[in-house]
């Protein structure tokens, strides 16, 4: 595995070049250019680029017009204001009256860290969950950000895309197939599951290296699409392992954790399961690696959680 | 600061230093004994990025030692990148930008309600006027007629892109707070006895909120930070750290020399 780039900096190539193919591709931004890492872009394509000022709920609302004008619109602002502060605009502009705009939310999860809790979004999952007709995407690595960028394209419905600003490590063959709402096993095993999304994929991934050393084998998958939820690969996954575990960079309330339980519970699939991910509570202030490490969103930690669990399916 | 935690927001900092500096010291009384009345004068900073003046200043006013400003935006400190209650004499949560006036304008509200005399001041950004939501608050505040509140905007003229006049143009500004209500004064928001005389002077007109337009330098006080943009959130590096200083020292020095 080798270390590649921020997402953000491959989303700022990556729709870069989308737009010097494509004159219809525009890319709205609220002041946020340099965080979405826009600003060659800005240079590059000055007319494809709307600034609409620090205003993230008008951002939206013009973002719909523009999709409505014709256009393929990418509306740029970080994750924590997108889906708060314009959230009735997603819900009814965007998501309601079906205009297809790329909703992309900068710096997601605790990307922010020391920035404290208005910076963070733990919330975003769980709100847009809740809102029909949005595609919710969390990408692992570069490969996955350019490929959920590419499919987002021509999508026909909306679609809201999180991203992180810290290099991640390339898990993915670059020939890899990827389709929205499809999970991608990236290694198999008996043992247990890990299901995550975004930048905790490789947290999984590094756990199921260190469990492999104890002889415990593990499925990881990396759940990119969070909404639709691949169910086929969830379920067949519970059904194939001892135990269960999720992880996001979310709240463990109305995330990952809590749709893979809806199905799971629904379905009448028992397994010993775990949710990982921010508790609710006062978040823990520190860069995102510190949070990480406080709330035990960790290779260590994950490890230790899954033996736990594999102790209780022993038990039963 | 800045330079120990490796973050932070530099520039806007140093443009509104001197308005803390003045509520803090001269027009507000605002202790840690009283903090805990509602009876007393209040601050909101809505421009919660330059959280580096703020704690700086309440450090000075004696509501905890300035040995706590060394934890700045290390884990598990609460003294984080913006503003929250969980640091003694902040007085509300802010960092998302667009929400302190509206707060503002209830806490001056229910003041009023009570009788109460006290004043209620508030700092934005000028970047940060494109969020809809202060021009909503503002309505709101002519609408009671909130003489008891005072909106101070920095208005450095840059953001985090550029210039706000090319990022998305304000002007002109004088006329859109006068059309909302206030009663609007301006001042250079980093000459001292301008902006005491400005603040003793509120309400500038009984019976309208105050709105006092500071023209600042953004990154005042060190030649090479002054109105560069990229600024905003830029952490020095050891040289221009020590530059910086330096500079900051001779400005002193003068400022000493001047009054012996
Ligand atoms: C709702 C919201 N949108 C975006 C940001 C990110 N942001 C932080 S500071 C800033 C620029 C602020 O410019 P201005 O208000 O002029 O402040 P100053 O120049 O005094 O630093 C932006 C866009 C934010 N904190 N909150
Ligand atoms: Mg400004």
């Amino acid at each position: 595995m080798n270390l590649g780039r921020a997402n953000l900096d491959e989303f700022g190539a990556t729709v870069l070049a989308l737009a010097e193919k494509d004159r219809d591709v525009l890319v709205v931004t609220s002041d946020s250019r340099g965080s979405g890492k826009l600003t060659p872009f800005g240079k590059a394509l000055p007319d494809q680029i709307v600034e609409v000022g620090i205003a993230e709920q008008n951002l939206v609302g013009i973002a719909a017009g523009l999709t409505a004008a014709g256009k393929k619109v990418f509306a740029v602002s970080p994750a924590c204001f997108l889906t708060a502060r314009s959230l009735e605009q997603i819900k009814n502009d965007v998501c309601y009256s079906n205009w297809p705009v790329k909703l992309i939310g900068i710096s997601a999860g605790v990307s922010y860290g020391a920035l404290g809790s208005t910076h963070h979004s733990l919330h975003d999952f769980a709100v847009l969950r809740a809102i029909h007709n949005i595609t919710v995407v969390a990408p692992a690595d570069n490969f996955e950000t350019r490929a959920a960028l590419t499919a987002a394209l021509d999508y026909p419905a909306p679609v809201y895309i999180r991203l992180g600003k810290r290099p991640m490590y390339n898990l993915h063959e670059p020939d890899a197939h990827f389709e929205f709402g499809k999970a991608i096993v990236l290694r198999d095993g008996p043992d247990v599951t890990f299901v995550a999304t975004g930048e905790t994929v490789i947290i999984a991934l590094q756990a199921a290296d260190r469990l492999a050393e104890e002889g415990i084998r593990c499925r990881v998958i990396s759940m990119h699409t969070v909404k639709p939820l691949d169910e086929a690969a969830l379920l067949a996954a519970a059904r194939d392992s001892k135990a269960l575990v999720t992880v996001e960079e979310h709240s463990v309330r109305g995330g990952l954790g809590g749709a893979c339980a809806e199905v799971l519970l629904q379905a009448g699939v028992h397994v010993p399961f775990k949710i990982i991910g921010i508790p609710d509570e006062y978040t823990m202030t520190g860069s995102q690696e510190e949070i990480f490490r406080h709330y035990d969103i960790t290779p260590e930690g994950l490890a230790q959680t899954a033996v736990e669990l594999l102790a209780v399916a022993a038990a039963d | 600061m800045i330079k120990r935690a490796n973050t932070g927001h530099t520039a806007g900092s140093l443009s509104s230093v001197d308005i803390l500096n003045v509520l803090y010291n001269r027009i507000m009384g605002v202790t840690p004994a009283n903090f805990d009345a509602v009876a007393r004068d209040h601050y909101i900073q809505s421009k919660g990025h330059s959280v580096e003046a703020l704690y700086t200043v309440l450090a000075d006013a004696g509501f905890y030692s300035a040995a706590e400003l060394d934890t700045f935006s290390s884990g598990g400190s609460h003294w984080v990148g913006h503003p929250t209650r969980k640091v003694p004499g902040v007085e509300h949560n802010t960092g998302a930008l667009g929400h302190g006036l509206s707060v503002a304008v209830g806490l001056a509200l229910g003041m009023k309600k009570d009788g109460l005399p006290h004043r209620v001041f508030t700092l934005l950004g000028d970047g940060e006027l494109a969020e809809g939501s202060n021009w909503e608050a503002s309505m709101t505040a002519a609408h009671y007629k909130l003489d008891n509140l005072t909106v101070i905007v920095d208005r450095n003229d840059l953001q985090i892109t550029g210039l706000t006049e090319e990022v998305m143009a304000l002007e002109p500004l004088v006329d859109k707070f006068r059309a909302f209500g206030y009663a609007v004064r301006e001042v250079n928001g980093n000459d001292i006895p301008e902006l005491v005389e400005a603040l003793e002077g509120v309400p500038f007109v009984p019976g309208k909120p105050s709105l006092l337009l500071a023209h600042t330098v953004k990154g005042r006080g060190v030649s090479f930070i002054e109105n560069v943009a990229s600024w905003h959130h830029h952490v020095p590096s050891d040289e221009e750290f020590r530059l910086a200083l330096s500079e900051l020292d001779q400005a002193e020095a003068a400022l000493n020399g001047a009054h012996r």
